[in-house]
């Protein structure tokens, strides 16, 4: 049954080669509680990109869609350092190895590459869920080997070249989900960590959109939140040195 | 920081003559209600605000009118050493811990702009204590890498105040260096002094041991426990000493503005040798007088000020004394100048006190007096007389393991200069060393003052027991090798600087 689900998705995304996997979802205890207090979110079943998607693939996207190319992109969806360390509109060069993952990228032209492979964004949960694996387990957020390793990513100065995607895979066979590159999710502007941090129960909060009413649930696991922080302080059209992205699916139906 | 009076006079009238703004008046006219510190709106052409690397401050703004500063500051993650061979990557305001000096005028409008490096992993803010405002300006600048904010605010209040960064989890930002001090002069200035210097203590956690080589990465459970490997003044340990230290002259006026980042910890500071003439303490209004040690919360800053009367190395320290002999919590003031004697002497007798507690502590420097005194002194008993010697006299500046302070006081384990000149220390001890010397490739440039207290055999002694311990190359001085030593005036240092 696996076996066949699995063959059908491959022959579904061999355009582009990318590999998706199954996560079961189930009840999670995310960082960022259903009801900003402390109910868990339910993660339905989805498929995963296993891994980020690198230069290569994102340089035959803009070729296939020259609307997302850095010269004709429009300035609403992608901010002026959009691919800006691309060699040119249509050729990666030394600083854009096609094996390392994409960056300077926009939540915009990551969602637009992910409908070319008829799938969309993660979600947070999603990816929060994901990310709570390690090699072994499906949840290893408890042991500090596991913070461990997000925060040696954290202490590393930017600047130095990104490795190619491909590291290690976890329990679910998702790869390069820590220690590479930050990630947009579907709903990054739904997190918002207040931007003081200080002022989590300050009444005004509801000022903000709903969502900012969310609570960070586990303070302790703060190497996650600062992904959350991250995200929270981006717009939808800016592009960092350090974020790219992957793709999500829904589940297949039962067949 | 030496301001004569021709400049000062000259920068006073610069204002005037280029802009010809009258001085401000006692209260603010258009304002409907009075606001303390509101000295109106601003004028003139907005000045760019000078901002100084530590140990620096920037020059007096030499202003009597409110004007509108532009205070650029960027953020810049970068691996920076923290102890010798020890590296850690700080978050940094502007490149250094602490981050840039901001001196601005109460009353001015500051616009203020928070630049996120584009090569930053992280989204940033600025809390400066100095505003009033919710968040003090944390909430109008968080600030993703490659980008910047803007927001202005009034200096109302006058004093020294901490900013900081205010970004999830606040601990770990603050713990990685984010942090600095801004100025806001009252409107008349500071009384002028001869120098300025910008000294700021935090505490650092990392997962490897004090000293532990390498880059060391954060450590949020020490973090949190308040167990801090390092405690620094100015982010890294020897960052004011050596070469580095902060210099004087003897009937000088210094003005400290210290500041404590923690994250956690609270600063007990005091300068050994000194006695602060002024403090505001907490940065506050108020002047307190005749000091000995000052207490900085965390996120809290002082304005310490003293004359130096008596040349010599002082030590700014925080006297939780462990922290500043164990985990680095040590600074330099050197002092050049004539002595002073009415002052202070230097050591006038040294005379034999055997308390309670001395026959068995020296009980080996009694067998070799007795010994020697027979002919028969032997180089063991040399050793044993010259480790009792050693603890009571040397293990003071040189650690009883014979370590030393880096950048402060030479190693004489395993030493490089012992190695190469065995018989060099009989001089140094007898006549002090001033000036350069490099020891273990790492320079000192301190004073130790002559040992003269010491006759020949304990010189002899001390002497022995160095060379034969810690690594180093063995051997052994004899009493009539200290006594030739004696009898020749002092060695020219052999670098001078």
């Amino acid at each position: 049954m696996r076996a066949l689900a699995s063959a059908l998705l491959l022959l579904a995304t061999q355009a582009t080669g990318a590999e998706y996997l199954p996560l079961p979802g189930g009840t999670f205890a995310s960082v960022l509680p259903a009801d900003a207090k402390d109910a868990d979110v339910i993660v339905l079943p989805f498929r995963l990109r296993t891994e980020p998607v690198t230069n290569a693939e994102f340089l035959a996207f803009v070729n296939a869609h020259v609307e997302w190319r850095r010269d004709h992109v429009a300035s609403v969806f992608a901010e002026a350092r959009y691919l800006s360390h691309w060699q040119s509109a249509d050729a990666l060069g030394a600083n854009a190895l096609p094996a390392q993952p994409v960056i300077q990228v926009s939540w915009f032209a990551a969602q637009a590459y992910c409908e070319s492979e008829h799938a969309r964004l993660p979600t947070w949960s999603e990816w929060e869920f994901a990310a709570a694996a390690d090699a072994t387990r499906s949840d290893a957020r408890k042991d500090p080997a596991w913070r461990e390793q997000i925060l040696s990513w954290y202490s590393r100065p930017s600047g130095t070249a990104l490795a190619n995607v491909g590291g290690p895979a976890n329990f679910y066979g998702v790869r390069d989900v820590h220690g590479l590159i930050w990630e947009w999710v579907d709903d990054f502007n739904a997190l918002l960590v207040a931007s003081d941090s200080r002022d989590q129960n300050d009444p005004d909060r509801l000022k903000f959109c709903g969502a900012g009413a969310l609570n960070l649930r586990d303070r302790e696991n703060y190497a996650v939140l600062m992904r959350v922080a991250m995200l929270s302080s981006l717009k939808a059209a800016d592009t960092t040195n350090n974020i790219g992205f992957r793709c999500a699916m829904p589940a297949e139906a039962p067949r | 920081m030496k301001l004569s009076m021709f400049s000062s006079l000259l920068l006073l009238t610069l204002p005037f003559s280029c802009c010809g703004l009258a001085a401000e008046a006692a209260a603010p006219s258009a304002a409907s209600t009075y606001v303390p510190g509101d000295f109106g709106p601003p004028r003139g052409d907005p000045i760019k605000a000078f901002l100084t690397s530590p140990p620096h401050v920037p020059a007096p703004t030499y202003r009597n009118y409110p004007a509108k500063v532009v205070v650029e500051l960027e953020v810049i993650e970068k691996e920076m050493p923290i102890s010798e061979g020890v590296t850690y990557t700080f978050w940094t305001f502007g490149g250094t811990v602490p981050g840039s000096f901001i001196r601005v005028r109460q009353g001015d409008t500051v616009e203020f702009h928070l630049k996120n490096n584009p090569n930053n992993k992280m989204p940033h803010n600025i809390d400066l204590h100095g505003v009033t405002g919710p968040g003090g300006g944390a909430a109008s600048s968080f600030t993703a890498p490659g980008h910047e904010s803007q927001f202005t605010f009034k200096a109302l209040n006058q004093g020294i105040y901490v900013y900081h960064c205010a970004t999830a989890p606040v601990g770990m930002h603050v713990g990685n260096g984010m942090y600095g001090l801004i100025l806001i002069e009252p409107p008349e200035g500071l009384p002028p002094v001869d120098h300025e210097y910008y000294v700021m203590q935090g505490d650092f956690y990392t997962t490897g041991k004090y000293r532990e080589k390498g880059l060391q990465p954060f450590d949020m459970e020490k973090a949190i426990d308040e167990k801090p490997t390092y405690v620094l003044f100015n982010g890294a340990e020897g960052s004011l000493t050596g070469d580095k230290a902060l210099t004087a002259k003897t009937n000088e006026t210094v003005r400290l503005f210290i500041g404590n980042g923690g994250p956690n910890l609270v600063s007990s500071f005091h300068v050994i040798g000194e006695i602060f003439d002024r403090v505001q303490q907490e940065g506050g209004t108020r002047i307190q007088e005749n000091v000995q040690t000052t207490l900085i919360p965390a996120g809290g800053a002082a304005i310490v000020e003293f004359h130096t009367q008596v040349p010599g190395s002082y030590v700014l320290v925080d006297h939780s004394i462990f922290r500043a002999f164990n985990k680095g919590a040590l600074a330099i003031l050197k002092v050049d100048g004539p002595e002073d004697k009415t002052i202070y002497s230097g050591k006038e007798v040294d005379s034999v006190y055997l308390g309670d507690r001395s026959a068995p502590n020296l009980a080996a420097v009694t067998q070799a007096t007795k010994a020697a005194a027979a002919g028969k002194l032997t180089k063991d008993e040399q050793i044993k007389a010259g480790q009792q010697l050693f603890a009571g006299t040397c293990s003071v500046c040189h650690q009883a393991n014979g370590a030393g302070v880096p950048g402060v006081f030479p190693p004489l384990a395993k030493s490089s200069l012992l190695a190469a000149e065995p018989k060099r220390p009989i001089d140094i001890v007898l006549h002090g060393l001033t000036g350069k010397v490099t020891v273990n490739a790492q320079d000192y440039n301190s004073v130790m003052p002559p040992m003269t207290q010491l006759n020949d055999d304990e010189i002899a002694n001390i002497l022995t027991f160095v060379l034969n311990s810690w690594g180093n190359p063995g051997g052994r001085v004899e009493a009539d090798e200290v006594a030739k030593v004696r009898a020749q005036p002092a060695a020219k240092p052999a670098a001078a600087h």
